[in-house]
């Protein structure tokens, strides 16, 4: 009696478990919108295959899957070179871009900026909006007469990475007094924390300028300033432009690659890869061909969930190349038969 | 919260010696307890040293006094935070203190006794809000309200004081000051209501039938009499403000910076640790972090400390008084 007892409690707990494969992931928090709406959908193709994401960040993703804790990694930034040492065998790949925008809290409509005076007004240069070098590009705009308030991420985050790298490109000044890092030693200004308290600094403070990322200000219909690109051009934040930055930049094998200040006419210039992490050759026979089967869906089917959430998809070139990135991992030292590039 | 220990009922003394076997026993599983409460407190402290060696190494002693926080150029110092976590702290006692006292006065001495369950329970429910709650309201409610008319009304009033010098822009030290004393009047107020409490009533019975007014009876027995206790109630709000992270860091404007303006934006320990720790590049920057949360555990330390001490000296004075 006893002996069947625990003999049905073990099928029963056995049975799920030999059905269902679940895959492990944890990092970053900026697609994790998109990634939960990812595995939704493709647990609809194939219900025996569960994800479980945690979004922990960055940092704590790179961790993570050099501990071998989970079975892939997310992060918004390539990893470092001490990073890479330590996991030495994984590859980057892109899933989609975000951007990185500009918000502001003043009555001006269509306001436009250079990467010069962006860069002077987070170093404290430019402190008035009415500045004859803030009025210089938005001529026939009436500029207010108030004090420039800067509000920056108080918090480590991939967004400041994406924003510091640009104006570090940009303004040599910037690059000697600050530098580019998740978190920097902002010359001026208030820090707050997450997308949600840089908005709510901007929004509270009259004349504020912020910067967040562009689903977040596109989501709350925060008013942002366009930016003069590479050629010259002003732009428009957009998931287009976005796109277009990913296409102006010479792409490395590895996808290690900074998109910030990208060529292109209709590029934006802060834009970013997001990446998962995975391990070259995957020991797990199960695990690892239904990872690749999914990152193959993700960068060819996912990519069309992407625009509606707000993240800009991978250009058609990023996309060819990515696929010969994955076809490169093995499972147990044998590859995994994809479907024809379509 | 120290509390004296001559009040441990005798019961409890006398099982240490002898007694039964299941008093022996049950004495040995309270010193367990008891143990595991000092075992996970070091464990904490030895953990915190391990992350915080490598920036020890690299920094050293400096670092305690330096006023720099560059994660870029791994150029860190503890003493902008210490400051913030200070003067915000300080700000929040200076105002929750009085107001506490009076409403403590007002509950136990002179309130309606109908009014009484009210308060308390409107003080109870101030206690169970979350911290995010309150940074909330602050970024959204106090700090326009701050900068557009508190401040400038005090640069007006007390303008020549370097305190209040400088733009109003709301977010800083006296936000956060204000938002920690909103967040520390009930455990202040509850528990000098309970100290008012062990006032003996006779003490009050004599000193009005001498012919002391309401306010004279307070002023003259009563307040002495708990004396210790409120400052103990004081530097248990203390500890908790010290503590606090989620709805400082809302308020505080996150700027590593010291200024002597409780209008300019500042940084706490606490805050600094929650902000940037998931992301911390590099072991030297992390090591800098737990070393914050050392410094921040030795400042609770040393506080804790000098209350026990405050409270004796208090409490002796205050018997001699009610002698």
């Amino acid at each position: 009696m006893k002996k069947s007892l625990i003999a049905a409690l073990a099928m029963a707990l056995a049975l799920p478990a030999a059905a269902q494969t679940l895959i492990n992931g944890a990092g970053a928090t900026f697609p994790y919108p998109l990634y939960s709406k990812w595995f939704a959908e493709y647990n609809k193709l194939q219900p025996d295959l569960r994800f479980n994401y945690q979004s922990i960040g960055s940092g704590g993703g790179i961790q993570q899957i050099t501990n071998g804790t989970v079975d892939f990694g997310a992060t918004d930034a390539p990893m470092n070179a001490e990073e890479t040492a330590r996991l030495p065998g994984a590859l980057h790949i892109p899933t989609v871009l975000g951007a990185v925008v500009a918000i502001h809290n003043t009555p001006v409509e269509g306001l436009k900026l250079t990467p010069a005076l962006l860069a002077d007004i987070f170093l404290g240069k430019v402190v008035r909006w009415d500045d004859p070098a803030i009025a210089k590009v938005n001529a026939g705009l009436k500029l207010p007469a108030t004090a420039i308030t800067v509000a920056h991420r108080s918090d480590g985050s991939g967004t400041t990475y994406i924003f510091t790298d640009y104006l570090a490109k940009v303004s040599p000044a910037w690059k000697e007094k600050v530098g580019a890092g998740k978190s920097v030693k902002w010359p001026v200004g208030l820090g707050g924390k997450g997308n949600e308290g840089v908005t709510g600094l901007v929004k509270q403070t009259p004349g504020a300028i912020g910067y967040v990322e562009l689903a977040y200000a596109n989501q709350n219909k925060l008013s942002m300033a366009a930016l003069q690109n590479r050629d010259g051009v002003f732009v428009s934040p957009s998931l287009e432009a976005t796109s277009a930055a990913a296409a102006g930049v010479p792409m490395p094998a590895d996808f290690k690659v900074s998109l910030t200040d990208p060529s292109g006419k209709t590029a934006w210039p802060i834009a970013s890869f997001t990446y998962l992490l995975v391990k070259k050759d995957q020991t797990d026979p199960r695990k690892g061909e239904a990872l690749v089967r999914f990152l193959w869906w993700a960068v060819h089917d996912g990519q069309k969930l992407a625009a509606p959430l707000d993240y800009a998809p991978l250009p058609p070139a990023v996309v060819a190349q990515v696929e010969k990135a994955i076809r490169t991992i093995t499972v147990q030292g044998k590859p995994v038969g994809l479907a024809a590039a379509r | 919260m120290p509390l004296p220990a001559d009040i441990l009922p005798a019961a409890a003394v006398s099982a240490r010696r002898g007694g039964n076997r299941g008093d022996r026993l049950y004495h040995a599983a309270l010193q367990l307890l008891g143990g595991a409460v000092l075992a996970v407190a070091g464990l904490v402290l030895l953990e915190l040293a391990d992350v915080a060696a490598p920036a020890a190494r690299r920094l050293g002693l400096g670092f305690l006094w330096r006023n720099d926080w560059d994660p870029v150029s791994g150029a860190f110092g503890a003493l902008p935070f210490v400051y913030g976590t200070l003067v915000t702290s300080a700000v929040a006692i200076a105002l929750a203190l009085p107001v506490s006292v009076g409403l403590a006065l007002f509950l136990s001495e002179m309130g309606p006794r109908r009014l009484r369950p009210v308060v308390s329970f409107a003080i109870e429910v101030l206690a169970a809000i979350p911290s995010v709650v309150y940074g909330l309201w602050g970024l959204f409610v106090l700090v326009p309200v701050l900068r557009d008319w508190v401040q400038p009304a005090l640069a007006r009033a007390l303008g020549f004081l370097p305190l209040f010098q400088g733009p109003p822009i709301g977010l800083g030290y006296l936000a956060a000051g204000v938002i920690l004393a909103v967040m520390i009047l009930p455990t202040v107020t509850s528990v000098t209501i309970e100290v008012l409490r062990t006032v003996p009533a006779s003490l009050r019975e004599a000193s009005l039938a001498l012919g002391a007014t309401r306010w004279e009876a307070i002023r003259m027995a009563v307040l002495p009499f708990g004396r210790a206790g409120i400052v103990g109630a004081a530097l248990l709000g203390l500890g908790r403000a010290l503590g606090e992270t989620m709805a400082v860091t809302m308020v505080i404007g996150n700027s590593p910076e010291i200024h002597a303006s409780l209008f300019a934006p500042g940084y706490s320990l606490p805050a600094v640790i929650a902000n940037e720790f998931a992301e911390a590049t590099g072991e030297v920057h992390l090591g800098a972090l737990a070393a914050l949360g050392l410094v921040l555990f030795g400042i609770t330390v040393l506080l804790n400390g000098a209350a026990r001490l405050l409270v004796a000296a208090v409490a002796r004075g205050s018997a001699r008084s009610a002698r």
